[in-house]
């Protein structure tokens, strides 16, 4: 991890944010929007430090729910749980693997909202809720499960892209170097 | 010897603990208000990208108008005449309607009546989250906007004002949880009124409840539904949309229809306030 990453980290969810309130032919087309900060926090456990998966936890949710019905914060506890469960196992799992990043992303993305709306549900807010969410939580769960992947190479080439990367080993030692002199030995 | 808890406090992960309790602390306490204001100021950093996304979509409109056939054109501006010819006459005979309303109005001493104005807004955002129906447009105080005001489209009504800021507005769509409102069931024969609830099913965008009639009512499917003007928000007589099926309530004591949305609430993109 390098200095970077958590900038990088917080912009994707900037954007994340943005696209989801901006863009809504997924939401047409299957009946859900997809949630692209859950996707994001996986990579952020499974990559980066306790301390921006809390800083991203309370900027994503922050952003999230400003320009939701929902009330400020909301989003912020269930991201961070999510991402301090992921985080604490993360020497465990096997994040270079596609097939656990699928697992990572589509578990994150069915719990975030699931833990989302049981916070707002013991609030005195009144939800949509029906049985249609269950069909919503399905898509947002499959769809995160397929981004985390997509998440995880474009966010680490980015990171390789704007950091400097380590000195390539080359063949080189001083310890084996002939010493030449004229003559003497 | 240090203490436990300055022990505890030098672990990252009891600091991110520590600091998300507080965070949701404070949130969790905020007035409204407050709470309110700070939503504002947060989402005040998308504005940019609200900017640039609609200049970027003027320009591709321009770029559209300008590579489009003359011939095109001039079909487009013909159809617009003969609307436009027949929008006057249409408007004229209104005008003397109104006049003639105005007028009986006066004679029975009722309350006269003032027309509403209509203000464009351009839709920048939709809610991000599942379980609401809202979405943000580029209308605020600095436009006169306010808390309540009706939004609707040429198709019908839409919802209504719920949140403002200096330049942009929250509008809760019709289906939100919190939005109900009187409505009224009029054809020819039949005159009901009931009240419009959130729609039962959280993926049908344009389904709404319609319920509180009585159990033998005589609503069919097909059947205009408007509002009732009941309540003081919105003005009797805006068409919400129209009765695709009804059934009665699990306790059997009345009878509640589905109403097909007239607005197509899934791609707005313009929409009117209503200013009284």
């Amino acid at each position: 991890m390098n200095a970077l990453n958590p900038v990088i980290i917080l912009l994707a969810a900037f954007v994340a944010v943005y696209f989801e309130s901006s863009f809504s032919w997924f939401r047409s087309l299957f009946g859900a929007q997809i949630d692209l900060l859950p996707p994001l926090m996986v990579y952020a456990s499974l990559t980066s430090g306790i301390i921006t998966v809390t800083v991203l936890s309370i900027i994503g949710g922050l952003l999230f729910d400003s320009l939701s019905a929902n009330p400020l914060g909301v989003s912020v506890l269930p991201l961070f749980l999510i991402g301090y469960a992921i985080h604490r196992f993360h020497g465990l799992l096997l994040r270079e693997q596609l097939y656990a990043q699928f697992a990572f992303g589509a578990g994150a993305s069915l719990l975030t909202p699931l833990f989302t709306l049981l916070v707002l549900l013991s609030g005195d807010t009144n939800p949509l809720v029906g049985w249609g969410n269950v069909w919503q939580f399905l898509v947002i769960a499959i769809s995160g499960g397929l981004l985390t992947p997509v998440c995880f190479v474009i966010l680490d080439r980015l990171s390789r892209a704007l950091n400097y990367q380590p000195v390539a080993q080359v063949a080189f030692r001083p310890d084996r170097e002939i010493k030449r002199s004229r003559g003497k030995l | 010897m240090e203490s436990p808890l300055g022990e505890m406090l030098k672990k990252p992960q009891y600091i991110a603990l520590a600091s998300m309790a507080l965070v949701a602390l404070i949130i969790f306490n905020l007035p409204a208000q407050t709470m309110s204001r700070w939503k504002l100021a947060i989402s005040g950093v998308f504005l940019p990208l609200f900017g640039l996304a609609g200049s970027s979509q003027q320009l591709l409109q321009k770029t559209g108008n300008t590579i489009l056939p003359r011939s095109v054109l001039a079909r487009e501006a013909e159809r617009l005449r003969r609307e436009n010819e027949q929008l006057k006459i249409e408007l004229k005979q209104t005008s003397e309607l109104l006049r003639e309303n105005a007028q009986l109005r006066q004679s029975l001493v009722w309350q006269k009546q003032s027309p509403w104005k209509l203000k464009m807004a351009r839709v920048i955002a939709r809610d991000p989250a599942n379980w609401w129906r809202s979405i943000q447009i580029d209308s605020g105080t600095n436009q006169g906007a306010r808390v309540n005001l009706p939004v609707l489209t040429p198709d019908g009504l839409v919802g209504r004002i719920s949140f403002v800021g200096p330049n942009r507005s929250q509008v809760l769509l019709l289906g939100d949880p919190n939005l109900r409102l009187g409505a009224l069931v009029q054809d020819k024969d039949v005159r009901e009124n009931g009240i419009i609830m959130s729609s039962a099913s959280p993926l049908d965008n344009n389904m709404v409840d319609l319920q509180y009639f009585s159990r033998n009512t005589a609503i069919k499917p097909g059947q205009s539904v408007i509002t009732s003007g009941d309540g003081g928000v919105f003005p009797k007589g805006i068409l919400i949309g129209q009765i695709v099926d009804m059934r009665n309530n699990t306790a059997g004591l009345s009878t509640e229809a589905r109403v097909k949305v007239a607005a197509n609430l899934n791609s707005l993109e313009e929409v009117w306030v209503m200013f009284p």
